[in-house]
């Protein structure tokens, strides 16, 4: 079968549906618009509104604060649980096991696993229930839904996963006389970790960094829906924009926004081949 | 660590791996146990009486928006992305194994698709399709939003099949004078049937349950998750629990299904995969 006949229909929806989008997106961004019409243009001025107003800066401070702690949070969490599937679960049975229990979560609807905090973190949830109870705290805290809080919660939530599988992945493929000729030596199980385990995982840790980074970067829904409209991100203010019929400005928004993941990932990348991990 | 007996570490990490676990699933369970309330339970414990009322609210048409609709689009278009990811990952798949021209700047595009934020491309596709003066459907414009996200999860799992496939096997197939199709059909079908089941797996759930880039791109009929994330805000009873309830019992069940047609097709590799010790026949 040639080449160029399998590769054609991946080829065309890539074609269709990632990059003709992005390519209209681009072409929006210079257009013109009013209240109810979008203007085909070439103008600055959608950019340049974008980087003259201090609001884009506060939002993307924002975004960043939840990259990098859900970043943190997801890695310290998925790391230890790689390395507990890896080197501490003996069959490779109990390893599958305790791996799709991990997995399956992933395989039900995000929307779903953000509503189930409810009953748990709101203002009568189990959570204030149970600290009430306890006596821990006077009355309900406010602060568990609906805030910043909240929100890195769900992404450590929805994503940890997505650091724990290529960590994981790094982890099995590490080989075991490599440990065996350390702990000849004399190192210890910290040495062995610090020394050799982690430096052999930085591969898997890079690639979860780049689904995790990406994915918070350009989210809005988990953003709007954990902080009850209380917080910023750069996608929510996007899909203001949007919401507000305001395309060439969303537009403008989104390029930007590429730019910056784009950018990030490019960063990341340059330490790993992707296609040896797998 | 890799002595013989256990020592705390392990303890602490099991520890913590089962907190991980309660963390995980808590939150999925208590929506579950809170669909069943009574009729006059509310959104929160404590339970309020047993029932089933919330279910049968669901299936009222209007109380809760289109619900029965929503649904089975979801699930035609679930099913569509199915076998569309699972066709088309094994084809280009299939491609990547050997080298071709611009093969990396296509993995790349392959890769950027998974790390584009949603928002943009459903807002891209959405103004495509708005500019060449098309209507948007879920199943066109989008299944291919929906694809944009499968596609590359289908593909990265291809790449980890194939290189870890041992090709001796095809070659000893096409020495014994087996044509392409039938290296195809009786050797490499059979033997990464099981990760094929998997691509499927990611299609159907990651489709069913797609919000971020269906927004934008379905047109105007919505898909399940959609309908949904509307009712978070419209809707204060426990009908919101049971909806997620029963998606997640869908979910569940596509899952198990997969993972059961994976062990038989696990167990007839076994079975035919190898004659050794059965001498000439």
């Amino acid at each position: 079968m040639n080449i160029q006949l399998q590769i054609l229909p991946l080829l065309s929806v890539l074609v269709l549906f990632l990059v003709a989008p992005v390519v209209i997106i681009l072409a929006v961004s210079f257009w013109d618009y009013t209240e109810f019409s979008l203007i085909p243009d070439f103008v600055l001025t959608n950019y340049i509104e974008i980087f003259e107003s201090g609001v884009t800066y506060s939002t993307y401070l924002n975004t960043f604060k939840f990259a990098f702690l859900g970043w943190l949070f997801t890695v310290i969490i998925g790391f230890t649980l790689a390395y507990f599937l890896a080197f501490h679960v003996r069959t490779l049975r109990w390893q599958i096991i305790l791996f799709l229990i991990c997995t399956i979560p992933f395989w039900t609807s995000n929307i779903i696993r953000m509503i189930a905090w409810i009953p748990v973190l709101g203002r009568n949830g189990l959570m204030n229930s149970l600290l009430l109870e306890l006596g821990v705290i006077g009355e309900p805290l406010e602060w568990l839904l609906y805030s910043d809080f909240a929100v890195i919660l769900a992404f450590v939530h929805l994503y940890t996963l997505f650091m724990l599988v290529p960590i994981f992945n790094s982890m099995m493929r590490i080989d075991k006389s490599i440990i065996e000729a350390a702990q000849d030596m004399g190192a210890n199980s910290l040495q062995i970790l610090i020394n050799v385990i982690i430096p052999l995982c930085l591969p898997g840790i890079a690639i979860g960094t780049i689904f995790v980074i990406s994915l918070i970067m350009g989210d809005f829904i988990t953003v709007q829906a954990m902080s009850g409209g209380q917080s910023a991100s750069v996608g929510l203010a996007m899909n203001n924009k949007r919401a507000l019929l305001q395309y060439p400005a969303a537009a403008a928004d989104a390029i930007i926004l590429l730019c910056v993941v784009l950018g990030m990932v490019a960063i990341l990348m340059r330490t790993i081949n992707i296609r040896k991990e797998l | 660590m890799f002595s013989k007996n256990r020592k705390t570490s392990f303890y602490i990490l099991a520890a913590f791996f089962c907190l991980f676990v309660f963390f995980l699933y808590g939150p999925m369970f208590a929506i579950i146990t809170l669909s069943f309330q009574g009729p006059n339970g509310g959104l929160t414990f404590p339970m309020n009486g047993f029932s089933t009322h919330w279910f049968s609210k669901l299936f009222q048409e209007q109380r809760v928006g289109d619900f029965k609709g929503s649904f089975s689009r979801s699930l035609t278009l679930a099913f569509i992305v199915m076998v569309a990811t699972v066709v088309i990952s094994l084809s280009a798949g299939m491609a990547f194994r050997k080298k071709f021209k611009f093969s990396n700047s296509l993995f790349y595009l392959t890769i950027s698709s998974l790390i584009i934020p949603s928002i943009l491309l459903t807002l891209g596709i959405g103004l495509l399709f708005d500019r060449l003066g098309l209507e948007g459907h879920w199943y066109t414009s989008g299944l291919g939003a929906h694809l944009t996200w499968t596609l590359p999860f289908g593909l990265l799992i291809m790449f980890a099949v194939f290189n870890r496939f041992d090709k001796s096997y095809e070659e000893a197939a096409r020495d014994l004078g087996a044509t392409n199709w039938q290296v195809l059909r009786f050797v490499l079908l059979p033997i990464i049937g099981p990760s094929l089941v998997g691509v499927g797996l990611f299609g159907f759930t990651l489709s069913f349950d797609e919000f971020a880039r269906s927004l934008l791109s379905v047109g105007s009929k919505n898909t399940l998750p959609l309908e949904i994330f509307g009712m978070t805000t419209t809707v204060t009873t426990p009908t919101l629990y049971a909806l997620g309830t029963l998606t997640t019992f869908v979910s569940f069940s596509i899952i198990a299904i997969c993972f059961g047609v994976i062990v038989i097709l696990e167990k007839r590799k076994k079975k035919f995969g190898d004659d050794s010790g059965k001498g000439l026949i």
